[in-house]
């Protein structure tokens, strides 16, 4: 058997009173996208940082490829194929949004000549082919502090994505963006991610988005996952309903 | 090439004549370049967004390692030059792996202590380092020529303006380069930084070497330019000069590092001839209308010119930080 690309066990943290994550277990198997919901504050970001490194849990572990990286800084997580995309975005402010693209390249190549210029690294047009993916090519050139909270988003995600993961962390990637846009960029985006052999994991506040796009779907409450399946199963199931889906649409 | 690069470049030929025909000018221009290069040591980690105050250390290290060859049998210029170069260098990577954990006013301060530390060792060890006398440093040989005064001076002089030169040239193309630009997102966002796999840590040492040799091939030419060394190069003032020309400058622009330099030369030369009592304040005035008025200093107010005047033909990548502030 493989190992999953992603397991998660036991973990628990706590931020004084409040358990961000009480045992949380959890495998990710490559080639399914993964949606995660659940009610604010119930600990969706918390498990994403404590899978790429950035919170180290007060108990459990978690294993990306079979390797425990639970103790590894998130640099070192990144490095072996996981990228991630933040509910905040989280960008070059004063650089443009090619630029923030070829930056992740000079990053993910290690490239160390101090003469070679930025902007001339051959990976140009495969960014240009990401923006144009997230639907941004008309903003390449401007700079990203001067964009909206949406094409900030989304270029955070073409950032992510230039990384090449294995495993693609998205939080809450089309908030921000308008309802007509989201379901054709997840449209292109999840055909895209498919085609690069990238797993996808996202939390999503929209079951829309969630019933076309996601293949699993796991229901996290008050640090705990409380159910998993099918974008079928879990959308009818009544707690789902009382306690997810309820909230989002009130 | 466009016409916003002409008179910059202009300038810099015009350099070429001075000592033909201002020969008093040309010790002068001599130091002023020299402060140059030190000076895009600190330009260099402003955009990382961190502030030394403490880079006279690597400054006055190379001028003492250079004063310290010059008095063995090995007083070739070309030498000083490597090995001062070599001593700021790897003083820079050893003070650097400490100092790169720390960001802001911590940063800042903790390179202030270290130059502190350096300078007291200068001035207590008096039979190594001549106390507050310092050393003298003899003139080098140059590639084992022996000059006199005044050729050695025109050669120094020549010297630093192609060394000013190259080495502005490099460090572009260094802010330019992949790990230059990886550099300057440390200004702006160290965790997007880690998420793309790469340590803040690291990167911003990579730079703080560059700028500790920048500084120390500044602090070579002066010694050299003056013939003695004392504990006032790596002294704390010396370290907020080059802040003070950085910022007056234009705050991270290598161009400016260099206008800024020559600026403040001039204006304290002349300053201190007619106005000996008050060139301080005349420098602290001048400061003070560059932070309120032009924050972008000498650079900022040129760039702002030349787009006004060739508004005809806006720059395409106005937007990018990287085109406007070289
Ligand atoms: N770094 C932190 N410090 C303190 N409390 C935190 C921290 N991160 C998350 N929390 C708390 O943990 C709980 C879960 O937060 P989070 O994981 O952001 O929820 P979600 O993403 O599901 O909305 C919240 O109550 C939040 O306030
Ligand atoms: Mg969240």
């Amino acid at each position: 058997m493989t190992d999953p690309l992603l397991e998660a066990r036991g973990l628990e943290i706590r931020f004084g009173g409040v358990v961000a994550a009480d045992g949380v277990n959890l495998t990710i198997d490559e080639g399914k996208n993964l949606a995660i919901i659940g009610p604010n504050g119930a600990g969706k970001t918390t498990f994403l940082n404590i899978c790429t490194g950035w919170l180290k849990p007060s108990k459990g572990q978690v294993f990306f490829r079979g390797e425990d990286v639970t103790r590894l800084p998130p640099r070192k997580i990144v490095q072996r194929g996981v990228a991630r995309a933040f509910q905040i975005p989280q960008l070059f402010g004063e650089h443009t949004a090619m630029e923030n693209l070829m930056i992740a390249v000079s990053a993910r190549e290690g490239r160390q000549s101090p003469l070679l210029q930025m902007q001339s690294q051959p990976e140009r047009s495969e960014m240009q082919d990401l923006l144009e993916l997230v639907g941004c090519t008309d903003v390449a050139d401007a700079r990203v502090d001067e964009l909206s909270e949406g094409q900030r988003k989304l270029i955070d995600i073409a950032v992510a994505l230039a990384l090449k993961p294995r495993l693609l962390l998205m939080d809450e990637p089309t908030s921000g963006v308008a309802s007509s846009e989201k379901f054709e960029i997840m449209d292109i985006l999840v055909k895209a991610l498919a085609q690069a052999d990238v797993t996808a994991v996202f939390v999503e506040h929209d079951m829309g988005i969630v019933e076309n796009y996601a293949d699993e779907v796991a229901v996290w409450n008050s640090g705990e996952v409380q159910m998993r399946g099918t974008p079928a199963e879990i959308l009818a199931h009544p707690d789902v309903i009382r306690d997810v889906i309820g909230e989002e649409t009130a | 090439m466009s016409t916003r690069h002409f008179l910059p470049l202009l300038a810099l030929l015009l350099l070429l004549f001075v000592p033909m025909a201002a020969p008093g000018l040309q010790i002068l221009l001599t130091l002023a370049l020299a402060k140059a290069i030190a000076v895009m040591g600190v330009t260099l980690l402003l955009r990382a967004g961190q502030v030394s105050f403490g880079h006279a250390l690597f400054f006055g290290i190379s001028a003492y390692a250079a004063a310290f060859i010059a008095a063995t049998s090995l007083d070739d210029l070309v030498l000083l030059l490597i090995a001062g170069t070599a001593g700021a260098a790897l003083s820079g990577l050893l003070v650097g792996l400490f100092v790169v954990r720390y960001r802001g006013i911590f940063f800042g301060m903790l390179n202030l202590a270290f130059s502190m530390i350096f300078w007291s060792i200068l001035e207590k060890f008096y039979h190594y380092t001549g106390g507050a006398d310092g050393l003298r440093l003899p003139r080098p040989t140059v590639l084992g020529l022996s000059l006199d005064r005044a050729p050695f001076e025109l050669l120094l002089f020549y010297l630093t303006l192609a060394l000013t030169i190259g080495l502005g040239w490099f460090t572009l193309r260094f802010l330019g380069s992949p790990i230059g630009q990886l550099f300057q997102t440390v200004k702006t966002n160290e965790t997007r930084l880690e998420y793309l796999g790469v340590s803040a840590r690291t990167t911003l040492l990579k730079g703080y070497v560059l700028s500790a040799a920048l500084c120390g091939i500044g602090g070579i030419l002066v010694a050299t330019a003056q013939g003695i060394v004392t504990p006032s190069y790596a002294y704390w003032i010396r370290s907020g000069e080059m802040v003070f020309i950085a910022v007056l400058g234009g705050a991270g622009s290598i161009p400016g590092a260099v206008a800024g330099a020559l600026a403040y030369e001039i204006v304290r030369a002349y300053a201190a001839a007619f106005a000996a009592d008050i060139w301080q304040l005349v420098l602290g005035v001048f400061l003070l209308v560059v932070i309120l008025f032009a924050p972008g200093g000498l650079a900022g107010i040129y760039t702002a010119i030349a787009n006004r005047l060739s508004r005809r033909d806006p720059s395409p990548t106005a937007h990018s930080p990287n085109e406007a502030r070289q």
